[in-house]
């Protein structure tokens, strides 16, 4: 009964999501308030639904109801009841559903934070929202329903996939869905803003702070998947360029590209068609992003492309939505005028040219995740397209955008003086130029690639610093008083500058001296590894609630003194027979130790794995200063304080049109 | 800087930006694409021998020998029609088991030993990687279509 209700909700949230997406729309084209204000309601209906829908499925996951045939695909009986609660989106069906109901947090947001914008622009927006949830639930409900029963119902499900039972992945989903969605808030404005003609200052500084949040969250998405992967695959890897990572990775840059540009856009009134097409594009991928991962179309280009009813429907959302807000952008755009003038070297220059290399890197990797794709979908062979690709393109196209990360924030908009800026860095140059020179010569002989890392990690924490510098010497008052004076839009910029330095370190680092053996032991056996002594104690049975593991004891050493006991496990899930490996390790501020049992040879012997890897966690800790700079500065007092003044200044104005 | 001019400044920068990006794609394709080959296309010499590239299938039933160090691995790929002999040194995935799917990159010598410095298999029990589908399915059709008149 709970299953047939949920689907019930998701029809009743379709058409509550049709009204959403036309009426306000129409209204706001014909200047007609009735239908603008259904946009509100409409909105906070559709949200209602899909949440009802969203707690089925759920309340269908925690009991165990097997006879819906997504539950007894996904979950098990004995499986632990916070995954059986996350298995409620593991699945096509359930992941769709959870992209759906975030998009319903972001519109009901939306509705709640719009209250001092035009009515018509608000209208447009949470128009536009709805019509993306219309294409979403009815993909669902024609496609992909996540109630669909199965008869006869089974005893037993065939368990949540084990890589899945894992904290990280009970929180990487939302947060990544978060981001993707959170851009639809942009692309929501961009369209509005192009259906309606007025794309000013104003636009961009509404649009700013929402996509400013998204990409937070999409950072952080990201930054969970990788840790994830890394202590759960087993072989201490961050970075794969697998398709699925690029799909997170792509929207990012183009986020990353838009937050730049609507800066640009809110500051200096230029840029604007730029800003809007990065809105669409970022928006655009966000989709693509979703549909790769979820519809198939990696594990097999020909089931995906025969499949008539998901595929066809994919191509043709995809389709609708980029088509239709690029043909938009056509007819609209050339309307749109330009703001002041900037020289070749102002902030705005920088700015662009920090865009046009994002951009540049995001097309390289679209090219090598979808060509491999679009060979196989066309016959014409099998290849694949690995991280040398990768590696090979994307690093050198992203040394420009990080060697102007440090000098963007120094320069002046409009036109600034090159020599001048040049003697206010030339110390931080020399510095960083020659610490990065010699630090690898000390540690590991010459070392090219390590140099370039260090330097321009360097390079942007200096530059960093002299922001700072040069923005309290002009201050009055104390230390404290000065630095309480900086706004937080300058605190949140500086953060996540300083945020993508430290991933910078981590990666250099890790990717250079990272050391790793495979070594065949037994019990009191050890290896040496970078100074370290990995002893092993052998391993013991233990039983999980739904598998069985052989549990591994490792005793690190350095300079024969005990820094960590570590348990590497190999477990067999019992539904689904599945062997996974869990590494043992132990996290350092400066280095991880990390341990994986290969295969058993014996019963008292085994190949173990054992990694040595420096800075790792800096990866990590510094996708938090990404964003945690990014929260800071959507969080900026103008934001607040506009939004303040405006719904005072309609509280006045409904008083006086009651007076 | 006039609108006129800035507009040439961003075009200038798009195109040198697009120039940069097209010649480190192209000089990339070049060295960094792994061609796929099944057993039989490297039977008939199709694969090559210069360069890294994957094969896929299925790990022959009893082909396992592990040699006395522990960690170097000798097995067979078949794709139901031909078979290749593949060495690897290193922990083999989770999922990798006779019988099952697999594919390994590396290069071929010329004794026709494959020497593999990866071996993938996905994470899912019932998931056969779509190459090693592939290429049983290929195999297939060929034996088939000898087996007709």
């Amino acid at each position: 009964m709970i299953p047939e209700l949920g689907h019930f909700a998701l029809i009743l949230a379709l058409l509550l999501a049709l009204v959403q997406g036309v009426l306000p729309i129409v209204g706001a084209q014909r200047g007609n308030a009735t239908l603008m204000a259904v946009a509100r309601p409409a909105a906070h209906g559709q949200f209602v639904f899909v949440l009802l829908a969203f707690a089925a499925l759920a309340y269908a996951f925690l009991t165990n109801d097997f006879s819906v045939e997504n539950v007894a695909r996904n979950s098990y009986s004995k499986l632990p009841e916070v995954y059986r609660f996350t298995a409620t989106w593991g699945s096509h069906e359930g992941s769709l559903l959870l992209w759906t109901l975030i998009l319903g947090v972001w519109t009901v947001a939306v509705t709640v934070y719009s209250r001092h914008l035009p009515e018509d622009m608000a209208a447009r927006v949470i128009g536009v929202m709805g019509l993306v949830s219309v294409g979403f639930l009815a993909f669902m409900l024609f496609t992909s329903n996540p109630f669909l029963r199965l008869t006869p119902a089974v005893p037993e499900g065939n368990d949540m996939n084990p890589l899945l039972q894992d904290p990280g992945m009970v929180i990487h989903p939302p947060m990544l869905y978060m981001g993707y969605v959170g851009f639809s808030v942009a692309f929501a404005f961009a369209v509005a803003a192009l259906l309606s003609g007025k794309l000013d200052a104003a636009w961009a500084r509404w649009s700013r702070p929402w996509t400013t949040v998204a990409w937070m969250f999409l950072t952080l998405g990201i930054a969970l998947g990788s840790w994830w992967a890394y202590y759960e695959l087993g072989w201490g890897g961050w970075w794969f360029w697998d398709p699925t990572e690029n799909a997170s990775f792509m929207p990012w840059l183009a986020g990353t590209a838009l937050i730049h540009s609507l800066a640009v856009t809110e500051k200096r009134g230029v840029f604007k068609t730029w800003t809007v097409l990065l809105a669409i594009t970022a928006f655009s991928l966000s989709l693509l992003g979703t549909f790769l991962v979820r519809s198939g179309v990696l594990s097999s280009v020909h089931a995906f492309a025969t499949d008539p009813g998901r595929g066809v429907f994919i191509l043709a959302f995809l389709g609708v939505v980029i088509g239709g807000s690029l043909l938009l952008y056509a007819w609209r755009a050339p309307r749109l005028v330009s703001g002041g003038g900037f020289t070749w070297f102002s902030r705005e220059a920088l700015l662009l040219g920090n865009n046009v290399f994002l951009m540049a890197a995001m097309g390289t990797v679209l090219l090598g995740t979808l060509y491999p794709l679009f060979m196989d979908a066309m016959g014409l062979g099998k290849i694949s397209v690995g991280p040398p690709y990768f590696n090979a393109v994307f690093i050198p196209l992203m040394t420009p955008v990080l060697f102007l990360v440090a000098i963007g924030p120094l320069v002046r908009w409009r036109g600034d003086d090159l020599p001048a800026l040049a003697m206010r860095m030339r110390w931080a140059f020399a510095v960083a130029l020659v610490t990065a020179a010699l630090l690898p010569l000390t540690l590991d002989g010459m070392n090219l690639w390590a140099s370039l890392g260090l330097f321009l990690a360097l390079w942007i924490l200096f530059g960093v610093l002299t922001g700072f510098l040069e923005r309290l010497k002009n201050a009055p008052g104390g230390l404290l008083g000065k630095l309480a004076t900086l706004p937080r839009s300058f605190w949140g910029m500086q953060i996540a500058h300083a945020g993508l330095a430290v991933v910078v370190i981590g990666a250099t680092v890790v990717s250079n001296y990272e050391e790793h053996r495979d070594v065949r032991m037994n019990v009191g056996d050890y290896v040496d590894l970078a100074g370290y002594r990995f002893l092993f104690m052998g391993t013991h049975p233990v039983e999980g609630p739904n598998y069985s593991a052989m549990r591994g004891t490792v005793e690190v050493f350095r300079n024969a003194r005990k820094v960590a006991t570590v348990h590497p496990e190999k477990r067999r899930y019992h539904a689904s027979g599945m062997v996974m490996t869990e590494a043992g390790i132990d996290y350092g501020v400066f280095r991880d130790v990390y341990v994986s049992l290969g295969e058993p040879l014996s019963d008292s012997e085994w190949v173990v794995q054992v990694y040595y890897k420096p800075f790792v966690g800096w990866l990590w800790g510094g996708a938090f200063l990404l964003a945690l700079g990014g929260g800071l500065a959507a969080s900026d007092r103008r934001y607040r304080i506009a939004l303040r003044r405006n719904t005072e200044a309609m509280a006045t104005a409904a008083q006086g049109t009651r007076a | 800087m006039k609108p006129r001019h800035q507009k040439l400044l961003a075009i200038a920068l798009s195109l040198a930006g697009l120039g940069v990006a097209v010649a480190l794609v192209l000089n990339a394709f070049q060295n960094n694409l792994v061609f796929f080959f099944s057993p039989s296309q490297v039977m008939r010499g199709e694969a090559p021998v210069d360069r890294t590239f994957r094969i896929g299938g299925m790990v022959e039933e009893g082909s396992v020998k592990r040699e006395a160090d522990g960690l170097t691995v000798r097995f067979v790929v078949t794709d139901t029609a031909h078979t290749v002999p593949v060495v690897y040194k290193g922990v083999l995935p989770d999922l990798f088991k006779e019988g099952k799917g697999v594919v390994a990159e590396g290069r071929l010598g010329p004794d026709g030993l494959f020497t593999a410095t990866q071996v993938l298999a996905k994470h899912d029990e019932n998931y056969m990687p779509p190459e090693a589908a592939h290429a049983i399915e290929q195999a297939q059709k060929a034996q088939q279509t000898l087996v007709k008149p």
